[in-house]
Formats: C-alpha cells, sequence, structure tokens
C-alpha cells in the first residue's frame, strides 16, 4: 500500500514542453500542485522578489562610492535632495529633482567657471545597480571625456535622487552636456540594472523628459559596459553637432536588427 | 462653497471638485498633487458634505470647465435625461443606500446607467467601503461580443499576455502556448510590442491571427500599439482584431497620449470596417489607470479617481469589448502599497461596471511598491468576487518585458477552482475539444501535450529536465 503522503507521489506535475523554456526568459512550464504552483516555483519568484525588494530598499553606502572614485583618481561630492527618507523619496518625485539648503552652500564653495560636461551619480530605485555598475562604467568614460578635452567638475554623487536633479547641476555648473547615471526600477530578472540619462542643455524647470536620451538596462544579463558607452558617446557628439538632445535626436548606433528578426522561425506556425 | 461643521470644526470646500479631492480615500497620488485632505477628519467632514450633495449639482457644475475641455462636453452633452430620471431626486448618501438596496437590480442598474455621469458614480464610490463596492459591482452584467462571449454570469475571462523583451515570435510563440495549455486567453490574446513601430506591430498582428486561423481558437487578438500605429496597420490591410489605446480622463491628459475623441472615432469606425467579430462588433480595447493623467501634468486639480472615472465616459462612447484598469503598474508615487492597490482596483470595477463597461484589472504591482503576491491575492480574490469581468494571464506573473507582477496562468485558475467559474463558452468548448480542460473546466492531468500541439512541439530539440 502506498503512503497517501510520499512525495514521490506528488510529483506528477511537470508540464511536457519544457523545451520552449529555450525561446524566452519568461516563467513558463512551471508545472502545478492540484491546479497553483508548484512548491519550487512558488519560492524562486519569492527569492527574485527579495532580491528586487533590498535593491530598492537598501541605501546606497556614499562614503564607500567616494572612497572607492578617489582610489581611481576621480574628485567626488555627495550632495543630498529635499528628499529625507526612502519613503518620501518614493512619494514625492518632486523632492527628488530639488537640492537641499546644505547641498546649495556645498556648491557654492566650489569653483563654478563654465564646464563642459557635468558627470552625476543618483542612487535612484536601485542601489545595487550603481554599487555594481557606476564605478567600472566612469573608468571608462571618464578617459573618454578628457581625450574630448572637455572641462568636468568634481563628480556629483546625489542621495535620494531623480534623473531632473541633473539639470540643476548643469546649470550650477554652466555645462553644455549633462549625464546622470541612475539605479533603475528593478525587474524580477534585473535587480541591479543601471540607466543613464544624457540632456544637452539642461536648465532646471525647462528641461522635459522629451529633451532627454535614455540609456536603459546596464547590468550583467543587459546592455554592456562598452554598449553603453558606445551610444552615449554616440549621443555626445551628436547633440555637440545638431545641438538639442531629446526625441528628436535618434539613436543610431542599435544592433538590433528587425529584419533579421522577421526571418526568425516560429515553431507554432511552421 | 460647501460647508460643514463636524467635531467642532467648520469646514469649506470651494467647489464641486476640491470637495470631491478631499473626500476620497487616501492616495499617495493626490498628496503628489495637493489636492488630498490634510487630515482624516477634513476628509470625513468632506464626505459628510458630499454625501448631501444632491446628484443633480454634477450635471450645473462641471469639475473641469465645459469650454476646454472635450471630455467634460462628451460627458454633459450625452447625458442621457430619461435614464437619469428615476435617480434625479437623489442626494449621493441616498445613491449609496438605493444602491445597495432591493430596488437596485441588474435590470434597474443597466437602465439608469446611461443618466449616470463619471463624477455621480466616483463620488458615491468615496463614501462607500470595500464590500459595497463588491455588492453593487457584482449586481451589474455587461456583456460583449466578438469572436466569443465576455461578462456572463459565473464566467471569468483572462487576457493572454505573452510579451517578450524583443517581440522574438518564438518567444512569444512560447508563452503563448503555455497560456493556451493552462486555459487561459479568452478575452483576448494581446502583446505589448517592445518597440512601437509600423513593422514590429505587422508582424505580431499576422502571427497572432495566423495562429488563431490555424488551430481554430475563438478569441481575438490586439497588439497594444499606439492608435495611430495601428491605423496604419488597417490602412496596410493588417488582420487587426481589437484596436488599442491608452485613455484618461482629461482633454489635456489624452493630448499627452497623442490621442483625442475624434481620432478614437476614426479607429473605431476602421476597425467596424473589418467586420472581422463573427459573434458581435465590440472591437475596442482601453486601458486606464489611476495616476495617469497626473504623471502627465494634465490632472487639472482632480483627484485620481475622479479623474479615472471620467476616463470611462471616454471608453462608454466606443462600446469597447474590454476595458483594463492597469492598477499597480504605475507605482508608489500615485498608489503607494498593498492597501492603496486594492482599493483602486475595486473601486475602478465598480466606476467602469456603474458605467456598463465590460471592466478587467491588471491586479499588479512593481518592486518599489510597497506590495507582494499576498496583496495581489487579496485583490484578485476580491475582484473575482465583485463579478470582475477578466485579468492578466502572464507566465509565472513575471512580466519580462514590462517588468512588472501581474496575476499568472495558475492565479486564474485558483479562481476558477475556488469560485466555480468557467471561460467564455466558445472558448471552454475549444478547451474541452482539445482536452485541455476536462468535463468540469480542471485542467486535464497528462503526460503528454494535446495532440492539437503535438506536431509543433515534436519537432523542437528536448531539453533535459532540471530539479533546479
Amino acid at each position: 500500500m502506498s503512503d497517501l503522503t510520499d512525495p514521490n507521489d506528488l510529483e506528477l506535475s511537470h508540464d511536457p514542453w519544457l523545451s520552449m523554456k529555450q525561446f524566452t526568459p519568461a516563467r513558463i512550464a512551471l508545472g502545478k500542485a492540484g491546479m497553483s504552483l508548484p512548491t519550487q516555483a512558488c519560492l524562486d519568484f519569492q527569492l527574485a522578489h527579495a532580491l528586487a525588494r533590498d535593491a530598492v530598499k537598501s541605501p546606497l553606502d556614499f562614503s564607500a562610492l567616494t572612497r572607492h572614485l578617489n582610489q581611481q583618481g576621480m574628485a567626488a561630492i555627495t550632495l543630498q535632495t529635499q528628499v529625507e527618507h526612502h519613503r518620501a523619496y518614493l512619494q514625492r518625485p518632486d523632492l527628488g529633482r530639488l537640492l537641499s539648503e546644505s547641498a546649495l552652500q556645498t556648491l557654492t564653495q566650489l569653483e563654478s567657471r563654465p564646464f563642459d560636461a557635468v558627470v552625476v551619480v543618483a542612487d535612484g530605485l536601485s542601489s545595487k545597480a550603481i554599487e555594481r555598475h557606476a564605478i567600472l562604467f566612469l573608468t571608462l568614460l571618464l578617459p573618454e571625456l578628457s581625450h574630448r578635452g572637455y572641462a568636468v567638475p568634481p563628480m556629483c554623487l546625489v542621495r535620494h535622487g531623480r534623473v531632473a536633479i541633473g539639470d540643476a547641476l548643469a546649470e550650477h555648473f554652466s555645462a553644455r552636456l549633462c549625464m546622470v547615471l541612475i539605479g533603475e526600477r528593478p525587474g524580477l530578472s534585473s535587480p541591479d540594472s543601471m540607466g543613464i540619462y544624457f540632456t544637452y542643455q539642461a536648465r532646471s524647470g525647462k528641461t522635459t523628459d522629451a529633451d532627454r536620451n535614455c540609456i536603459s538596462n546596464i547590468h550583467q544579463h543587459g546592455l554592456s559596459y562598452a554598449q553603453a558607452l558606445k551610444k552615449l558617446l554616440y549621443l555626445i557628439d551628436e547633440a555637440e553637432r545638431l545641438q538639442f538632445s531629446g526625441v528628436n535626436l535618434k539613436d543610431e548606433t542599435s544592433d538590433a536588427h528587425p529584419a533579421s528578426q522577421l526571418e526568425r522561425a516560429n515553431f507554432l506556425l511552421d | 462653497m460647501y460647508k460643514t461643521r463636524v467635531a467642532h470644526l467648520s469646514y469649506d470646500f470651494r467647489n464641486l471638485r476640491n470637495l470631491m479631492a478631499k473626500a476620497t480615500p487616501a492616495r499617495s497620488g493626490d498628496y503628489l498633487a495637493g489636492v488630498a485632505a490634510v487630515n482624516n477628519l477634513e476628509r470625513v467632514a468632506a464626505q459628510f458634505v458630499l454625501a448631501d450633495m444632491p446628484l443633480k449639482q454634477f450635471l450645473n457644475e462641471a469639475v473641469v470647465p465645459y469650454e476646454r475641455d472635450e471630455v467634460t462636453r462628451l460627458i454633459i452633452d450625452e447625458h442621457d435625461q430619461v435614464a437619469f430620471a428615476p435617480i434625479s431626486h437623489l442626494t449621493v448618501g441616498d445613491f449609496r443606500n438605493w444602491l445597495l438596496s432591493e430596488q437596485a437590480t441588474p435590470e434597474t442598474l443597466s437602465a439608469v446607467s446611461q443618466g449616470l455621469t463619471p463624477e455621480m458614480v466616483a463620488a458615491v464610490s468615496k463614501i462607500m467601503r470595500i464590500q459595497d463596492l463588491i455588492l453593487v459591482a457584482k449586481k451589474c452584467r455587461v456583456i460583449t461580443r466578438f469572436r466569443n462571449t465576455i461578462g456572463l454570469e459565473k464566467r471569468f475571462s483572462t487576457r493572454l499576455q505573452p510579451n517578450h523583451p524583443t517581440d522574438d515570435p518564438a518567444g512569444v510563440a512560447a508563452s503563448l502556448l503555455d497560456g493556451l495549455l493552462y486555459g487561459c486567453g479568452d478575452a483576448v490574446i494581446g502583446i505589448n510590442p517592445a518597440t512601437d513601430n509600423l513593422e514590429a506591430t505587422l508582424r505580431l498582428l499576422h502571427m497572432l491571427n495566423d495562429v488563431i486561423e490555424r488551430y481554430q481558437i475563438p478569441t481575438q487578438a490586439c497588439v497594444l500599439a499606439h492608435v495611430t500605429t495601428t491605423l496604419k496597420a488597417i490602412e496596410q490591410g493588417a488582420p487587426v482584431d481589437l484596436v488599442f489605446q491608452s485613455i484618461a480622463g482629461t482633454q489635456k491628459a489624452n493630448d499627452s497620449f497623442g490621442i483625442s475623441l475624434s481620432l478614437l472615432k476614426e479607429a473605431h469606425l476602421a476597425a467596424l470596417d473589418l467586420n472581422r467579430g463573427p459573434l458581435g462588433n465590440n472591437c475596442m480595447y482601453f486601458e486606464t489607470g489611476q495616476g495617469s493623467a497626473l504623471s502627465a501634468n494634465a490632472h487639472e486639480g482632480l483627484d485620481q479617481q475622479t479623474c479615472e472615472a471620467r476616463a470611462y465616459a471616454v471608453a462608454r462612447k466606443f462600446s469597447p469589448l474590454l476595458v483594463n484598469t492597469v492598477v499597480g503598474f504605475i507605482g508608489p508615487e500615485y498608489l503607494y502599497d498593498g492597501k492603496q492597490i486594492i482599493r483602486a482596483g475595486l473601486e475602478d470595477h465598480f466606476c467602469g461596471k456603474l458605467l456598463s463597461l465590460p471592466m478587467g484589472c491588471d491586479v499588479c504591482y512593481t518592486n518599489h511598491a510597497e506590495a507582494d503576491q499576498d496583496d495581489m491575492d487579496m485583490l484578485l480574490t476580491q475582484f473575482a468576487i465583485a463579478g470582475g469581468t477578466f485579468v492578466m494571464g502572464v507566465p509565472g506573473a513575471d512580466d519580462v518585458m514590462l517588468n512588472y507582477q501581474s496575476t499568472s496562468f495558475h492565479d486564474a485558475l485558483y479562481v476558477r477552482q475556488l469560485m466555480g467559474l468557467r471561460p467564455a463558452p466558445e472558448f471552454e468548448q475549444w478547451l474541452q475539444q482539445h482536452e485541455i480542460f476536462n468535463a468540469v473546466n480542471q485542467l486535464q492531468q497528462r503526460s503528454d501535450v494535446p495532440e492539437l500541439f503535438k506536431s509543433s512541439l515534436q519537432k523542437l530539440p528536448i531539453l533535459r529536465l532540471c530539479s533546479r
């Protein structure tokens, strides 16, 4: 007689179409317990969600970031927005676009001669993204900026910053080019994705999202540093030539080729 | 000016718009907009005043000026006085009592629907608890048809959402077939394209059409591109079942989406002209969501829930097959946590149903919201109990293109099992015919794939099953 609670008897619910998994990162062919999610798939999801949540919630260690930057020979200052805590950051995007009093004072003590480019690093929605990718990317970017002869002020590290905080900083330093590295909203499969927002002639209150170009999805399984850098340098050079950025400045470095996909097989229709 | 005294304090509310915003349940987007009540007492004071407001006042005082907002003009110009007559003497508070009473039957609710404005419906929702929202919505019947019948009693439909990060055809096909094999997809098979351009849209439209034809699936397809892209696709002879568009409750917000009522009308006529629905001509699919107007800086001083209800006036003009409130997608600056998301989803369903719309809900959240799977289970269960029309079906609840969490194929099966809810009848028959569901609508236990898809899957290289 078989034991009704024998785990081996319960394990009859694998989906006989696992072979489709080769085509998509989606969570397909998960199997079933009764008609519900089996334990393994249920816990896999919880694990991914925990990683994403922790990436949003854990604060970025700004002093460690500054130390590492200094070790690489890069000067940096840390600034705070008008957001005082994480909960407010999530609920008040408007305050994350404004510098605090103390940040403004810090800035007045710095040289504000016209610069060419300002580089901003903001924690955004994923401290993990900045911890993992910002320094490695900056060590590639800064030589390119100096190669172009650009004057660049100390890097601005912003706590509780939104993308538009770059506008105020570009304005302060009278910089033509503004690039903001920021932790992106984490997906279940990419808790550490970094984005770069590039704006030409950013000015606070005047610049809108339509004036920006975004390079998104920089992480281990997404865009590589080299690909991201190539796109950013293309945008910089084109913006210098055209004297604008944003929706009308098209990124034509794209490696995706739609025509090649037309030829791709679809097993449901072949 | 609308005045009251509660707990020894006097309150003055400037106008109806202000009163509605102050009366609305706490929501982060309304704080962000600066329109919310400053404290609990002010909120309740506003609710008292709102409860005494005659429904007729909503026809006299526009919350966004008639002269500069075509959504207001639509609401006022198309208001049906005859349908309104039986309830025209009521206040908002009386209206709540009436909705809960035995007098409000499915038939009477349907009869007064064209006499209701979105603002009346939004107002009464603000003084209703969740159980009221559920009980009244459950009484509303809304049935729509295209290639099958959506919204019949004891039925519950799903949109199969087989998105892929690069719109890869085999990748889309894999999620699509996974969903079909879990009994999902009777509301629509609807893909969000990764890039909104004409070529990608055409390619996906043809693919979905070919799959539906080849396997004789009694459902409809949709590619959720911008309406102007879909119009171009129609011009090029593409097989378009449903025209999709995101809509909002103010003209300014719709402007920012690149749409107008006349553009929607043009698209509606073009889709009707294709005449592809054998059972009915409901050929529009709209998506909405609280906060979308504010995110476009176009909320006109309205609270986000009133704005949302006004979007339903736009939807109802075009007799859609489906309307979907994408409730938790927008993020915590509009709906902070599970509590706010759950209530918003049920409010939207209630308001949509009273206005005779086939309301579905994308029960969803993002990773920066204070929400998790337990919150989604609560909304999903309550939505189904309220008679919700459809939910999403995303593999494993994880949308790998849009990066948010929605409901899974398993979630839909949970609700069906729990409440004995069946798919649309035409789709149910197809599922049973191909032995995906058994005669009592449970997944057929099997060690092999159904005959219908066997040859497609046999061609694929076998992957070894690993335990983790």
